[in-house]
């Protein structure tokens, strides 16, 4: 694979990679986000639903944690979890966990790291681990690594260190596992940066990492409390500097829009999509909107419209709070108010996606209500295409060197 | 008349046919899937019409609580609020009757029923639940019937019965719209073979477009279904469709044709998926289990679906594992697949004059030997002339 950048601006990577894939013919944007799965499917979507969506990205993220336990019979198969999923035609990442699910600590050892699926742990030393991949034969897998110390509150250094010279440990072992396998040599192993908070153990990580024969760099650990965020965000960009500009940098655990522009301005290029799943399990539709540069009166009126819909967020946020609903971001709305019982609006006007194109906000509201499992099937596929609508138009403020417009948007409907 | 009957199958009492409803045809023998809340659980509507349904179902009950039909009539009808091109059959709540008994009352007014989700009260009358499907808008309605329990005996049935005519009665006074909408009568009677036979003497002297046979399908042994189903199809006039509520088994479905029946409706196939159950010609397969772990076959490799073009056994028995709700939807789209092109090749059969061999195909398929079909298949399909071995 070849990563070419096509400009940067404050920061900002915008480029391609080319030659990706098992026949070296496909090409990914940068940056992008790729499709988050849960046991190899998108979240409430069959092949035929999920095609429906305008703007798939060109690489699905699957997490070892919902398929380690299904190893044995992906070995049978032989013929990789791409087909075994009917996902042929994406291109396949595997991550060790699941971003949404919590990481339970204490099982991470000199000798193995252990991820957790719905049957139960699975404990995989580094060569269990290349057999598991050499069955699921995806194009790009996260290297087992030790990512614990992000689990707790703080790190102490000696725990920060430990972090780090696992990670290599299991980095070396995984490559030399990877030489002796044909098959294996067909997937590129994504080194996995880590080291807590402590920024000289993070430097070590990065120039350490960057010294393996890596197709690219997962940034781990840069997720977490908005209290520690702004420390986080300073040595993102202390680690990205340290890195290769011509390999692709993954972070994980990082989705919501204003996060993604912050770490986007660091050097990352890669973003897995979990938040608009996020947003769909509780019963909401994302409404931010990412036009960065409509006419000057649409500019108004739509400004005013975010003033009232912010104030009607601060105004209603104590109520949200006592009904469960605290993680809702102002980048959405909540369909089962009710409000929108005789709204017979779209979910989002101009929105080009399945259910805003056949479907109404009162319609959604009435299945949430019913507890239908089509409110989850239709908000997965707004949701999805909303926001692979905003990485196009990250991509296209690149081009056309208006970040800054598109930032102060994101920035005046982030709560 | 907008039934138009194609072909008649000279042995038995088969019949293809044409529904032709404002939106659109449908053919028949038709097998009608049951949307009941203004949706097919889990699959869109364009899904829905891929797999070539043209006619489904929807709830008066349910959807008279949830959203109401004030707001329906303001999204356009049930067809505008779902938005589904095609045909539309709405039951009337009175199977609700039977299956939330503990939750309502009836007198000759109507059905009283304690709402289960805020404990209000509400009668459902004949009156009130034609008007309910006039705001609904679907083209075909259902009369509100007194249904009794199959496994009930007494006074109550006869009760049940005379009632039933008298509410059709009121159901076609209160009718707004037939023109529009194609109200039907519901045949009642129990497993009474007198009682049947007055409320069909009754019912067919009243001008409906159709007649549903009901009260059947709940517990009674097949032996007394198949009798009543074929008592009530002798007695239907044959220029207009004969409905049977709540059958849904591929046996039922195809010994039912044979007796001369040409819709029917049941929530067992979509229910069915829900728990990783998927229907074959052989019967079912239970997904979950570890036998098909390592099975990469498709579910049926006969079968033009979706989920059997693009997924193997093995995927979709770890799917089910999981907490992702497609594989629930997988399921749903292939046994909705299973009940449609069943429907299909039983229809091509009576036009091209071969239903008998397809029938006895089936039962090969199904049972393996003809002699392991069941006893009241086996002799509901002599009663109208088809053998089987």
């Amino acid at each position: 694979m070849k990563l070419s950048l096509t400009k940067v601006v404050n920061g900002c990577r915008l480029g391609k990679i080319k030659n990706l894939g098992k026949a070296g013919d496909r090409t990914m944007d940068i940056p992008s986000c790729l499709l988050y799965t849960k046991t190899g499917s998108a979240p409430h979507l069959t092949h035929q639903t999920l095609h429906t969506i305008h703007g798939l990205p060109a690489m699905a993220q699957l997490t070892l944690s919902s398929l380690a336990e299904h190893h044995e019979a992906l070995a049978e198969y032989k013929e990789g979890i791409g087909k075994f999923i009917g996902m042929p035609e994406l291109l396949l990442y595997c991550s060790l966990h699941d971003p949404v699910s919590p990481c339970p600590a204490g099982y991470v050892t000199n000798k193995s790291v252990s991820v957790w699926g719905l049957g139960g742990r699975v404990e995989m030393t580094a060569s269990k681990f290349m057999a598991i991949q050499q069955a699921l034969q995806p194009d790009w897998f996260q290297c087992l690594s030790d990512g614990e110390v992000n689990c707790e509150e703080a790190t102490s250094i000696k725990r920060a260190r430990k972090s780090v010279d696992r990670s290599l440990l299991f980095l070396d072992n995984c490559l030399r596992l990877q030489e002796e396998s044909e098959v294996l040599r067909r997937s590129a192993i994504i080194g996995v940066i880590e080291g807590g908070d402590v920024m000289e153990e993070r430097l070590r990580s990065a120039r350490e990492t960057a010294k393996r024969p890596v197709g690219g760099f997962l940034l781990d650990g840069f997720q977490g409390n908005p209290a520690t965020q702004e420390t986080r965000l300073h040595l993102l960009s202390s680690v990205t500097a340290e890195l290769p500009e011509d390999k692709p940098r993954l972070i994980c655990g990082v989705s919501r829009p204003d996060e993604v522009l912050e770490c986007i301005e660091r050097g990352v290029d890669l973003f897995e999509s979990f938040f608009p799943y996020q947003v769909t399990e509780r019963g909401c539709a994302l409404t931010f909107s990412f036009d960065y540069q409509p006419n000057p009166e649409e500019t108004l009126l739509q400004q005013n419209g975010i003033q009232e819909e912010i104030k009607y967020v601060d105004q209603t946020k104590k109520i949200k709070t006592t009904s469960c609903n605290q993680e809702m971001t102002s980048f959405e709305i909540n369909l089962k108010e009710k409000k929108y019982q005789e709204d017979f609006d779209p979910l989002v006007r101009g929105c080009s996606c399945y259910c805003c194109k056949n479907h109404t906000r009162a319609y959604i509201h009435h299945l949430l209500v019913t507890n239908e499992l089509l409110a989850g099937v239709l908000l997965m596929m707004h949701n999805f295409e909303h926001y692979f609508g905003f990485f196009h138009s990250i991509r296209e403020a690149l081009k056309s060197d208006r970040l800054a417009q598109l930032k102060e948007l994101i920035r005046r409907q982030a709560s | 008349s907008w039934v138009r009957l194609c072909e008649e199958c000279s042995r038995s009492r088969a019949r293809a046919g044409e529904l032709r409803l404002p939106p659109g045809p449908g053919a028949t023998p038709v097998f009608m899937p049951v949307g009941t809340q203004a949706t097919m659980k889990g699959i869109t509507a364009e899904q829905l019409d891929a797999l070539g349904c043209r006619i489904c179902l929807g709830n008066t009950y349910h959807l008279g609580l949830r959203p109401g039909p004030e707001l329906i009539q303001k999204a356009h009808g049930l067809h505008g609020f779902m938005n589904w091109p095609h045909n539309l059959l709405t039951d009337s709540g009175g199977f609700q009757m039977v299956s939330l008994v503990s939750l309502s009352e009836v007198t000759e007014e109507g059905v009283r029923f304690r709402s289960p989700y805020d404990g209000d009260e509400t009668l459902l009358s004949p009156e009130k639940s034609v008007e309910i499907q006039n705001a609904l808008g679907s083209d075909i309605i259902m009369q509100l019937d007194d249904v009794v329990s199959s496994t009930v005996t007494g006074p109550r049935v006869e009760e049940a019965m005379y009632r039933s005519i008298r509410w059709l009665d009121r159901c076609i006074a209160a009718h707004q719209r037939p023109d529009k909408q194609n109200l039907f009568a519901i045949i009642q009677g129990g497993l009474d073979a007198d009682l049947r036979t007055t409320c069909l003497e009754e019912m067919t002297k009243r001008d409906v477009p159709g007649f549903a046979i009901g009260g059947l399908s709940g517990g009674e042994s097949k032996g007394q279904f198949w009798r009543m189903v074929a008592l009530s199809t002798s007695r239907l006039p044959k220029d207009k469709p004969r409905y049977l509520m709540g059958v849904g088994y591929a046996t039922d479905l195809v010994v039912c044709v044979a007796l001369g029946c040409d819709m029917f409706d049941c929530v067992f196939p979509t229910r069915t998926a829900r728990f990783g159950s998927a229907l074959v010609p052989t019967g079912n397969l239970q997904l979950k289990k570890k036998q098909y772990e390592k099975d990469f076959r498709p579910i049926d490799n006969d079968c033009a679906c979706p989920t059997c073009q693009k997924h193997s056994r093995a995927f979709l028995h770890a799917l089910l594992h999981s907490d992702n709700t497609a594989a629930l939807h997988h399921l749903t789209v292939h046994n909705i697949a299973y009940q449609l092109q069943l429907m299909s090749a039983v229809r091509a059969s009576i036009v091209e004059k071969r239903f008998p061999d397809f029938v006895r195909d089936f039962m090969g398929t199904m049972y393996g030997d003809p002699t392991l079909c069941p006893t009241w298949a086996t002799e509901a399909l002599a009663s109208v002339g088809i053998t089987l071995s």
